[in-house]
C-alpha cells in the first residue's frame, strides 16, 4: 500500500509504457502527439535545439552522467568530414532495464528524438546499436522505422524538407563491452569490440570510421525530445539544479515489488524508494546492502553514516536511506547513480557469494585488451569462487583489495575501472564476511557459482 | 640545442631535471633519449600504437592555467603550478608538449609496474628453461627489473593451445602470448596481409590465424622478432641453440638491392639465424624471411670447398697459377658479378684494365613485393656502376660474350659466380673457351672450367654493398670460410699483381684509399672505417638516366626517369 506522502512517479519518458490501450505502432505513438517536435525542430536551426539542450542541463543516463549538450559541443563541425549519430542500446550493466521497456513500448520516441539529435548535429547517417540479447527489442524497432520511413519521419526528405537521415539498426554479438562508446564504435565498424585509448580518439571528433560522431543513451535520446516540447528552461526546471530530468530507476533485489520507476530527479530517497513505492523488504527479512547503480557501482552497507558536504556546500549526514535518487546523491557518498540499476540485498545474501556472482560476470565480460582488467578480473573471480568452494584463506580479503587496486585507473577505458570497484567496496564494506570465509572453512556455497 | 629550425625541440621535466626533447616524440622516445627506460610490450616505434600492455604508465602533468582566462596558475614563488593527472597516462600514447613534466620513478609508476607484470605473469606458463625466447625476453627483463619478485598466485593458469602451426615458419605458444597485438599489427600495418587476429576474450583471449588462411607472408619471420615473449618461434631456429651463446655481427642481406640491413648470430663458426638491424632509412626493423635461409647456403652440399684444375683437386696456389697462365697473352673477358662487394668489383675492373680486358656483367631480377624484396636481385649492382666496371643497366642476358667469342675479342674468360649456360649463351659456344671460374657454388660453368677458385659467402668475408638507394653499406665477417680459403679481394689482388708491377695489396683499408682517391668518383674521400652503421649515403644522380628495376617501395621511390626527347 501506497502511504500518502510518498512521492509519486512522474513519468515523461516511460508515460504510456504500461498503459494497455497503448502500442508501439506508428499509429498510437501519432494519435498522442508523436512526431510533432520532429516537425518543430526541423524549422528551428541546428544549433538552437543545441542551445536548448545545453540549457535544459540534462545528463547523460547511460552511466557517466555527463551533460549531453556539452557532449554535443565538442562535435567537430569544422572537418567536412560526415557526422554520425549513435543511440547506444547496448544495455548491458547488470540491474538496468529501462531502455529495454522504451524500445519495446514505444519505439518511435526514441525514433523521434534520434532524429531531432540528428538535426540538431546535421548528422546524415544515424544508427541503432542494439545488444544482441535484445532480438524482440531489434525487431521492434526495424518494424518501427519501417514506419516512420513510410511516413517521412526519417531517411530521405524528413517530413518534406531538404534534410535527409537514413537510420539503421544494428545488433551486437552478445558483449558488455560495446557499451562502452569507443569499443561500440570499433563493433559498428566490423571490428572485435576493443575500447580505443583517448587520446586521440575521442568519438566527437574521431568517432565512427574517424569521422566525428555522438553516441548517447537511449533515454539520453529520448529526453531530447521532451526537451523541445517544453523548453530547455523549464525542463531544467524538473528535478534539481544540476540533476535535471527524469530518471528511471531500475530496481532489482529482494523487495516486494522490484521493477521501473520514473522519477523526477531528487523526488525521492533510497528509503522512499525501498520501502514505500517497492512495498518494502521481504517478510522477516532486513537490509543488507544496496548497490546504487548498476553492479558496477560501489556498494552501499545498510548501517553506514555518509557525512560531508554536497557541491553546493550544504553538509550532510545520512543513513543509507536518505540518499536522495539523482546523479549527486548516490555519487556523494561515495558511489554513483551509473545507469540506474538499484539492487537491493537483504541479509539472506551471503557477500562473499555476491561478490563472485559479480566478478563472474566482469571476468566473463572483459574484453581482454589490456591486461590489468583482463587478467585482474579473471584473477579476482578465480579467487572469490574458491573462497566460495571451501577454500578461502585469511589473506584473500587483502589480496582482492590488492589487485582491485592494481586495476584501477590504469586501463585503457572505464570498463575496466567498472570491474575493479565492486570488490573495492565489498571488500571495505563487507571485509568481516570475506574474513568468516576462511574460519569457517569448508563450507558449500548456498548458490551455484556461474 | 632549442629550436634549430630542422627538428625544433621542446624542453620537459623529466624526473625532476629539465631535458630539451624533439617536439612531437612521445614520452618514450623523449625518456629513450636521456637514458631513462620506459618499459613496454606493445609499443614499437614502427607500428601503430595501441596502448593495450599498460607497461609504460607513467606520471604525467602540464603547466597549470586558468581554464576561464588561460592565464597560467602560479604557485606562491610566482612559478607555474602543474597540473598533475590523477591516474598514470600511457607513455607511448602520451606526446611531449612545451613544460610537461613526467615522473618515471614515482611511487604511482613503480606500483603501476609491479602490478602489470604480476597481471601478465599470472597465467604465463613460466617455462623459461624450455622456452627459446630466454634469455632475450622481455617479460623476463622486466620482471627482474620492474616486477615484485615473487608471486601471490595460487589458483589455476589458464589453458591455451600449444605448438601451433601458424604458418610454414611460425610457431605459437598461445599459454606465453601476452595479446600485445604487435604481431597483428604488422601484418596489418607493413605487409597489408591481415591474417591474425584473436578471438575468445577477457584472459581466455588468443592469437590465432583466421580461418582458413595462415601466416606465410614472407615476412612472417618479423612477428617472431616483434614478440617481446616466447609467443611466436621461429621453426626454423627453435631449439637450436640458446640464443646467450650467439655471437652477433653486422651485416648485409644479400637477397636483392633494397639492402637490409641484418645481425647474423653465430657459434663456433656456425651461423644459427639472421635477423634484422633496425636502420629507419633502409629497412625499419624488418626483413623478408626468403633473406634469413641464405645463411644455409654457407654449408650447402654444392658448396665448392676446394680448387680444381680441370677437374682435379688442387691446392689454392697451384690453381692460381694454372689461371694465370691459362689467361696470359690472351684477350681475356671478365665476367662481373653484382653480388661482389664494391672492393671486389674496384681490383676486378683495376684487373680488367690491366688485361685490357672485355668486360661483361648480368642483373638478376624477380619480382618486386614492394617492401624490402626488390626486383634487382643481387646487392650491389650500383656497385659495379659506381666502381666503374660496368657504364650500362645489365639485362639478364650475357648474349654478347657469344658475339665476342665468335669474333675472337674474347679467348679466354674469368667468370665471377655466374653461370653462363644459363645467361642466354650457348655451352657449344663457350665450351672451346679456356675458363677460370671463382665462385662459392657449383652450377654448370663450374663443370666447364679448367680452372676452379673457390670464394667466400659475404658471411665469410668483410665489403660493402651499395642498395637501391645509393646507400653504401659495410658488412662484417661473421664466420670463418672453409679451411685454406682466401676472401676474393685477395685473389683478385693476387692475379693483378700476376700482370702488374705495381703491388696490389687486398687490406680493405687499403683498397678504400684507392676508391677514395679520384676526385670524380662518388666515393671520394670515403674510407671503408668511415661508413656508419646506418650507412652512408652515395650521391647516386650519374645514373638516373638508366632505367632501374626496382619499383616504389619501403623507404624508396624511384628517380624520375629522364624524358625522351
Amino acid at each position: 500500500m501506497i502511504k500518502k506522502n510518498t512521492p509519486q512517479e512522474r513519468r515523461i519518458i516511460l508515460k504510456h509504457a504500461d498503459d494497455p490501450n497503448y502500442s508501439n505502432k506508428i499509429s498510437c505513438y501519432k494519435k498522442n502527439g508523436g512526431y510533432k517536435m520532429l516537425k518543430k525542430a526541423l524549422k528551428m536551426k541546428p544549433e538552437e535545439i543545441g542551445d536548448e539542450v545545453m540549457k535544459s542541463g540534462v545528463r547523460g543516463r547511460g552511466g557517466a552522467g555527463f551533460p549531453a549538450g556539452m557532449k554535443w559541443k565538442f562535435l567537430d563541425r569544422k572537418s567536412g568530414k560526415p557526422i554520425y549519430l549513435i543511440c547506444n542500446a547496448d544495455e548491458s550493466e547488470p540491474g538496468t532495464f529501462k531502455d529495454r521497456q522504451i524500445m519495446h513500448k514505444d519505439p518511435h520516441q526514441l525514433i523521434e528524438g534520434m532524429m531531432i539529435t540528428a538535426y540538431a548535429i546535421q548528422a546524415k547517417q544515424a544508427f541503432i546499436y542494439i545488444r544482441a540479447e535484445f532480438f524482440e527489442g531489434a525487431r521492434i524497432l526495424e518494424q518501427a522505422i519501417t514506419e516512420a520511413k513510410e511516413k517521412k519521419f526519417c531517411g530521405d526528405n524528413i517530413l518534406g524538407s531538404t534534410y535527409s537521415c537514413d537510420l539503421v539498426v544494428h545488433r551486437g554479438a552478445g558483449a558488455y563491452i560495446c557499451g562502452e562508446e569507443t569499443g561500440l564504435i570499433e563493433s559498428l565498424e566490423g571490428k572485435r569490440p576493443n575500447p580505443r585509448i583517448k587520446p586521440p580518439y575521442f568519438p566527437a571528433v574521431l568517432g565512427l570510421y574517424q569521422c566525428p560522431t555522438i553516441v548517447n543513451n537511449v533515454e539520453t535520446l529520448c529526453n531530447v525530445k521532451h526537451i523541445l516540447e517544453i523548453g530547455g528552461e523549464e525542463f531544467s526546471k524538473i528535478g534539481k539544479p544540476n540533476n535535471t530530468g527524469t530518471r528511471i530507476w531500475c530496481v532489482s533485489g529482494q523487495v516486494q515489488k522490484p521493477g521501473y520507476y520514473e522519477f523526477e530527479c531528487g523526488a525521492l530517497t533510497l528509503g522512499e524508494m525501498i520501502y514505500d513505492v517497492c512495498g518494502g523488504l521481504l517478510p522477516g527479512r532486513t537490509l543488507k546492502a544496496v548497490i546504487p547503480g548498476g553492479s558496477s557501482s560501489k556498494i552501499l552497507r545498510a548501517d553506514e553514516r555518509f557525512s560531508g558536504k554536497l557541491k553546493d556546500g550544504t553538509e550532510f549526514d545520512w543513513g543509507i536511506e536518505d540518499i536522495p535518487l539523482d546523479f549527486d546523491g548516490p555519487a556523494s557518498v561515495g558511489s554513483m547513480s551509473g545507469s540506474g540499476g538499484i539492487i537491493i540485498m537483504d541479509d539472506t545474501v551471503d557477500m562473499v557469494e555476491a561478490m563472485a556472482n559479480i566478478n563472474a560476470f566482469y571476468a566473463h565480460e572483459s574484453c581482454g585488451q589490456c591486461t590489468p582488467c583482463r587478467e585482474g578480473s579473471l584473477w579476482m573471480r578465480k579467487i572469490t569462487k574458491r573462497m566460495c568452494e571451501g577454500d578461502a584463506r585469511e589473506e584473500d580479503a587483502d589480496l582482492l583489495l590488492s589487485v582491485a587496486n592494481q586495476i584501477e585507473g590504469r586501463t585503457i577505458c572505464a570498463f575496466g575501472e567498472a570491474a575493479a570497484w565492486p570488490t573495492q567496496s565489498f571488500i571495505a564494506k563487507f571485509r568481516n564476511e570475506f574474513e568468516e570465509k576462511a574460519k569457517n572453512g569448508s563450507k558449500k556455497a548456498s548458490l551455484k557459482l556461474i | 640545442m632549442g629550436t634549430n629550425g630542422k627538428s625544433p625541440s621542446v624542453t620537459i621535466n623529466l624526473d625532476g631535471k629539465d631535458v630539451e626533447v624533439p617536439s612531437g616524440v612521445n614520452i618514450i622516445e623523449a625518456a629513450a633519449i636521456h637514458g631513462t627506460e620506459v618499459p613496454h610490450y606493445c609499443y614499437h616505434p614502427q607500428l601503430s600504437i595501441a596502448g593495450n600492455c599498460r607497461m609504460c604508465l607513467v606520471e604525467m602533468g602540464t603547466p597549470m592555467r586558468d581554464r576561464g582566462t588561460g592565464q597560467a596558475v602560479l604557485d606562491e614563488h610566482g612559478i607555474q603550478k602543474i597540473g598533475w593527472i590523477p591516474k598514470p597516462v600511457i607513455g607511448c600514447g602520451t606526446n611531449v608538449s612545451p613544460g610537461m613534466h613526467v615522473k618515471t620513478k614515482s611511487k604511482m609508476v613503480t606500483g603501476s609496474q609491479e602490478g602489470i607484470m604480476e597481471f601478465l605473469l599470472v597465467n604465463h606458463p613460466l617455462d623459461c628453461p624450455i622456452c627459446d625466447q630466454a634469455g632475450e625476453c622481455r617479460l623476463q627483463e622486466f620482471a627482474t627489473d620492474y616486477g615484485r619478485g615473487y608471486s601471490r598466485y595460487v589458483e589455476r593458469k589458464n589453458v591455451k593451445p600449444k605448438r601451433t602451426r601458424l604458418g610454414p615458419r611460425v610457431t605459437l605458444d598461445d599459454e606465453r602470448c601476452i595479446l600485445c597485438s604487435r604481431c597483428i599489427r604488422f601484418c596489418q600495418e607493413v605487409v597489408d596481409d591481415d591474417v591474425l587476429g584473436f578471438v575468445d576474450r577477457g584472459s581466455f583471449s588468443t592469437l590465432t590465424c583466421f580461418p582458413g588462411k595462415e601466416l606465410s607472408n614472407n615476412y612472417s619471420l618479423n612477428t617472431v622478432d616483434l614478440c617481446p615473449v616466447g609467443a611466436l618461434t621461429s621453426s626454423d631456429f627453435r631449439f637450436k641453440m640458446r640464443v646467450w651463446f650467439l655471437k652477433e655481427s653486422t651485416s648485409i642481406c644479400t637477397e636483392s638491392s633494397a639492402g637490409a640491413n641484418t645481425l647474423i648470430s653465430s657459434r663456433e663458426g656456425e651461423i644459427y639465424r639472421i635477423t634484422p638491424r633496425r636502420n629507419d632509412l633502409v629497412n625499419d626493423s624488418w626483413m623478408p624471411d626468403s633473406g634469413r635461409e641464405l645463411y644455409k647456403l654457407v654449408k650447402s652440399d654444392n658448396r665448392i670447398t676446394s680448387p680444381t684444375i680441370s677437374g682435379e683437386v688442387s691446392s689454392l696456389s697451384a690453381a692460381m697459377s694454372a689461371a694465370v697462365d691459362l689467361l696470359r697473352n690472351k684477350k681475356v673477358g671478365i665476367v662481373g658479378s653484382c653480388r661482389s662487394s664494391v672492393e671486389e668489383l674496384y681490383l676486378l675492373n683495376k684487373l680488367a684494365k690491366i688485361l685490357k680486358a672485355k668486360k661483361f656483367l648480368r642483373g638478376h631480377f624477380g619480382e618486386d613485393d614492394g617492401i624490402l624484396l626488390s626486383a634487382d636481385r643481387t646487392p650491389n649492382l650500383r656497385g659495379a656502376l659506381a666502381t666503374g666496371f660496368f657504364t650500362k643497366y645489365p639485362t639478364e642476358s650475357l648474349a654478347d660474350i657469344s658475339v665476342a667469342v665468335s669474333k675472337s675479342q674474347v679467348e679466354a674468360l674469368i667468370v665471377i659466380g655466374e653461370d653462363l649456360t644459363s645467361s642466354g649463351i650457348d655451352s657449344d659456344i663457350i665450351e672451346g673457351v679456356p675458363t677460370v671460374y671463382l665462385g662459392t657454388h657449383a652450377n654448370a660453368t663450374f663443370e666447364l672450367a679448367n680452372v676452379v677458385i673457390p670464394t667466400l659467402t659475404s658471411f665469410e668475408k668483410s665489403g660493402s654493398f651499395i642498395n637501391r638507394n645509393f646507400r653504401l653499406q659495410s658488412f662484417k665477417q661473421s664466420v670463418p670460410g672453409p679451411a685454406g680459403l682466401l676472401p676474393d679481394l685477395h685473389l683478385i689482388a693476387s692475379l693483378i699483381n700476376s700482370f702488374n708491377e705495381v703491388k696490389q695489396s687486398a687490406d680493405l683499408a687499403e683498397v678504400w684509399k684507392q676508391i677514395g682517391k679520384p676526385h670524380t668518383s662518388v666515393f671520394k674521400g670515403l674510407s671503408f672505417s668511415q661508413i656508419s652503421s646506418e650507412g652512408t649515403q652515395l650521391n647516386g644522380s650519374k645514373w638516373d638516366g638508366l632505367l632501374f628495376a626496382e619499383k616504389e617501395a619501403l623507404h624508396y621511390t624511384p628517380a624520375p626517369q629522364l624524358q625522351e626527347a
